[in-house]
């Protein structure tokens, strides 16, 4: 990272402190996922029917759910869960997609025409309702929840990074490359991917957001994360049934903690799409 | 404007039935993974033996191979048959008709509120950049992407039904206490408007307003920052400066000469978010126990009755692919550089 | 109104933009006057704030312009001063405009005969039909051949010639007193860009029309106008009329720019460009006179001292300290 960079990026957090924010909030966020079972009050597993659907209060900060168990606690562990499932299914959906866009971009061709109608196809679905089906018949687990956000998010990843690439393949420093005797292989590996990567990146952290509601969404309907486990959409669908009735807190926290952590997520994407490109700021 | 050719409108016609094609394999290779072996499942009962099991799995078809069942499938496909429900006992085609009116009424309920906030404010926001209105849509649109569907309902149901007391029981579509109108076209608003049933159509609409928000709230944002963008993009543009050089009214400038242009890119935008609206369905339906397809696939789901929930992603493909469609129309209608070819 | 008193003046007009890359000089105390019925050409490169000046005459400068000093006075009125209705009434049936690239300058999506009925309805109280009647003379007026059918046209069915046409009719449909072309040619090739000067010039004498041409291309100016008001990176440097200024050129600036117009020039050879570039507008210490670091005739007072206006010969005006 050259320091024209650095300075550029100092002047982007400092001329917009919403994105320093959501810095910040990222990192509270991280550190929850990655201490959360350690800074947990209670034990977020021990139920106690006695102390069932109390408000909050000094010792339940978020209060108790149905079964007594401490709602802070519960939302606190969860996070590694959530951002886990998020993570892995963009890590999943950016590596496969920045392959097979960058190759059928690059190449062109049948495979080009072939991977293109795909994606239409993929794309001709709703992708919750299809992200859906797919559990349903993968199995209803946590892995195939991450699979099935994975390949839902997969045609955007390959639709972008393949005309990210098809954009550049006559770029100048793309035929130096090639007068300078480098293979096709090499071309794409070292001089196309590094350089499509920032706005690949970008297009990743904006991305992030959508996964987390996605996996939540899933959860919220019974797929994949089973109880007792700590999850965000579980346990907002454990509390959904309690609101009517006044116990709100047993839904409302968890659900708060999801809309703060794509919030994060989304002015993150949104400061860093600035820092790499300015232009498109809408 | 009228002045699309026949020639574009098949050739998108055409395009469209790959695609369609596609889905319907597609859904069909993945409801034949899932796991569960449906006629295991319903032959748990003490009067089922093994012979009896077998005979489900004949009459389901499952005995077959992959590709016999495949045609089947499709020449089922063909004569409109989806199979049959094991929860409900009916056919699917049926089941599936009775509740989509439901789930169209509100998808469209919350449509059409999401434009009535999102197209004023995107304007508002493009004639005052960096205005107080500007940083509340974009506050709004970022929000708006932020909240979940299922917490949105949620937080609406605890303001406005537990709280305020405003908003009737969220769990009916309708009021049990007042006579019903006849089903006409399945969309109770206006079944009951066609019958002058006034009183069930007050019921009607109050319990249609907290699921259409919820809906519309996660619409706002797209629809508010495309508006907002491609109207900045149209008041930038050299002809609305021609148009004000010539002395045109400033409503004329703003809403005949940006707004129509900055309206062509937000048409596209309108399909995406109705596509996703109609996905989003399944969870504001399990919210609100809206009687629609989406929670009826659902209950299929947990259910592990497949034909069902096959049905359900067969006939959102399909409304999704019809839409793209329309949207592809709409587009060459209202840019003459479409459509001609 | 008296025959002395211009149309048009602009008095010492000092503008200013903020953008982000700091404060924008665009134009420093430009003064011009254009008579009732008399062709003006601005000549200078790009940048040189002639189409910036065209917008303040218009009073259509955007948020970020702020004129500092001086004004533009039209017919007696400050138009700086105007409220955005009055400054409406004017825009079309006293003072229009011709803009360049007409391909984007006319509305993509509304055929062109509604644009023209558009103009004509908005400052006549006509209907429909006649408003009709009159968009389809106009057309015949700038000479689009079969103009009932071509009404019904979009911007993207007509060639660039055709839409530049159509501008020149929309522009003229009110029967303005002054119209601004603003390189209303730019962008066309060579025989057309002719065919639309030998149009707006003919139009203009035959309405009896002030003319304000804005132009890159000195030997087209000297072509088609009284008076040539030459400018540089915001400042007018030299006015006088075409012929006075090819064969007296009093200005350095002057001087080069006729020898790079190939009209003048006898061989590709004694065709030259003006060396170096415009000065950078955002720089807050400009020299005063902004030609200076261009100039091969450069002297230190040319740097802290504002260039006199000087007369070598009647209605031949320059800004120099040391002019030819």
């Amino acid at each position: 990272m050259s320091g024209a960079t650095l300075r550029h990026i100092r002047h982007v957090v400092a001329t917009n402190p919403v994105t320093l924010a959501a810095v910040l909030l990222f990192a509270a966020i991280l550190l929850a996922a990655l201490l959360g079972a350690r800074l947990a009050p209670l034990d977020p597993l021990q139920t106690d029917v006695a102390r069932a659907l109390r408000p909050p209060s000094a010792v339940n900060w978020f209060g108790t759910d149905h079964l007594g168990r401490d709602v802070f606690s519960r939302t606190l562990v969860a996070t590694r869960l959530d951002l886990l499932i998020a993570v892995s299914a963009v890590s999943l959906s950016f590596v496969a997609g920045c392959a097979v866009g960058a190759l059928t971009g690059y190449f062109g061709g049948l495979a080009d025409r072939v991977v293109g109608r795909l994606v239409d196809v993929l794309m001709a679905f709703p992708l919750f309702v299809l992200a859906m089906a797919m559990v349903a018949a993968l199995g209803n687990t946590v892995a195939n929840i991450i699979y099935a956000t994975a390949i839902i998010n997969l045609p955007f990843y390959i639709r972008f990074a393949r005309a990210e690439v098809n954009l550049r393949r006559a770029a100048g420093y793309v035929l130096s490359a090639r007068l300078a005797g480098a293979s096709d292989g090499r071309i794409l590996a070292r001089v196309l991917v590094p350089n499509i990567m920032p706005v690949m990146v970008v297009q990743m952290s904006l991305n992030m957001g959508w996964a987390i509601l996605n996996a939540a969404g899933l959860s919220f309907i019974g797929m994949g994360v089973k109880p007792p486990t700590p999850e965000w959409g579980i346990m907002v669908a454990q509390g959904a049934s309690h609101v009517t009735s006044g116990h709100w807190w047993v839904a409302l926290f968890p659900g708060l903690a999801l809309v703060v952590t794509v919030f994060a997520f989304n002015l993150l994407g949104d400061g860093l799409r600035d820092i790499v490109d300015p232009r498109r700021r809408t | 404007m009228g002045r699309v050719s026949l020639r574009f409108v098949l050739g998108r016609v055409l395009a469209a039935l790959p695609v369609l094609a596609g889905v319907v394999v597609l859904t069909f290779v993945l409801m034949r993974l899932l796991p569960a072996d449906p006629a295991a499942f319903y032959a748990t009962g003490p009067a089922m033996g093994p012979a009896e099991v077998e005979a489900l799995r004949r009459q389901l078809g499952l005995d077959r191979t992959v590709a016999e069942q495949l045609l089947i499938y499709l020449r089922d496909l063909g004569t409109g048959n989806l199979g049959r429900s094991m929860v409900t006992g009916q056919p699917v085609t049926e089941d599936l008709a009775l509740r989509l009116p439901a789930s169209v009424e509100l998808t469209i309920a919350g449509f059409l509120l999401a434009l009535l906030v999102a197209l004023p404010l995107g304007i508002l926001a493009a004639t005052r950049p960096d205005s107080a209105i500007d940083h509340l849509t974009r506050v709004i649109a970022t929000t708006g992407v932020s909240m979940p569907t299922f917490v949105t309902g949620l937080v609406l149901i605890f303001v406005f039904y537990f709280l305020l007391g405003w908003a009737p029981d969220p769990t009916s579509r309708y009021d049990l206490f007042l006579p019903q109108s006849p089903r006409l076209t399945g969309f109770l608003t206006l079944d009951t408007l066609v019958d002058g049933n006034w009183e069930q159509f007050g019921a009607v609409a109050a319990r249609l307003v907290l699921p259409a928000a919820t809906m519309a709230l996660f619409a706002i944002a797209p629809l508010a920052r495309m508006t907002r963008a491609s109207m900045l993009a149209a008041l930038q543009g050299d002809f609305v400066r021609t148009a004000r050089a010539l002395g045109l009214s400033p409503a004329k400038v703003l809403l005949t000469y940006a707004l129509r242009n900055a309206l062509i890119p937000v048409v596209t935008m309108m399909g995406m978010v109705l596509s996703y609206m109609l996905g989003a369905n399944v969870l504001v339906e399990k919210v609100f126990a809206w009687p629609g397809i989406g929670s009826y696939a659902l209950d299929a789901l947990v259910a592990s009755d497949y034909a069902p929930v096959q049905g359900f992603v067969l006939v959102v493909a399909a409304i999704f692919v019809v839409l793209n469609l329309v949207v592809d129309l709409v587009y060459a209608a209202v840019d003459p550089r479409v459509g001609l070819g | 109104m008296t025959a002395a008193a211009p149309l048009l003046r602009v008095r010492d007009l000092t503008l200013e933009f903020v953008t982000r890359g700091g404060t924008v000089r665009a134009l420093d105390a430009v003064g011009l006057a254009v008579a009732e019925g008399e062709t003006v050409g601005v000549v200078g490169e790009s940048g040189s704030g002639k189409s910036v000046m065209a917008l303040a005459v218009m009073g259509l400068l955007d948020r970020a312009g702020r004129i500092t000093a001086g004004g533009v006075e039209y017919r007696g009125r400050r138009i700086e001063a105007l409220p955005e209705r009055e400054l409406r009434r004017l825009r079309g049936p006293e003072i229009a405009m011709v803009f360049q690239n007409p391909r984007t300058a006319l509305n993509p999506i509304r055929p062109v005969g509604r644009q023209l009925v558009d103009v004509i309805r908005a400052h006549r109280a006509l209907g429909r039909r006649a408003a009709e009647a009159e968009a389809v003379a106009m057309l015949r007026a700038v000479r689009i051949t079969d103009p009932e059918a071509r009404m019904g046209a979009y911007p993207f069915e007509l060639s660039g010639g055709m839409c530049q046409r159509v501008m020149i009719a929309l522009a003229l449909a009110c029967a303005p007193r002054l119209v601004i072309a603003d390189e209303p040619t730019t962008g066309l090739d060579v025989t057309t860009q002719a065919v639309i000067m030998d149009l707006v010039a003919g139009l203009a004498a035959e309405r009896a029309m002030a003319a304000l041409f804005i132009t890159h291309d000195l030997a087209l100016a000297a072509e088609h106008c009284h008076r040539i008001v030459v400018m540089h990176a915001g400042q007018v440097v030299e006015t006088a009329t075409p012929g006075r200024l090819f064969a007296a050129p009093a200005h350095p600036y002057t001087r080069q720019l006729a020898r790079s117009t190939p009209g003048e020039a006898t061989t590709v050879a004694t065709l030259e460009t003006v060396p170096g570039n415009l000065p950078d507008l955002t720089d807050p210490c400009l020299p005063a006179c902004r030609y200076a670091a261009r100039c091969p005739l450069v002297a230190p007072r040319c740097l802290t001292e504002r260039p006199p206006r000087t007369e070598p010969w009647p209605g031949h005006a320059v800004f120099c300290w040391n002019p030819a």
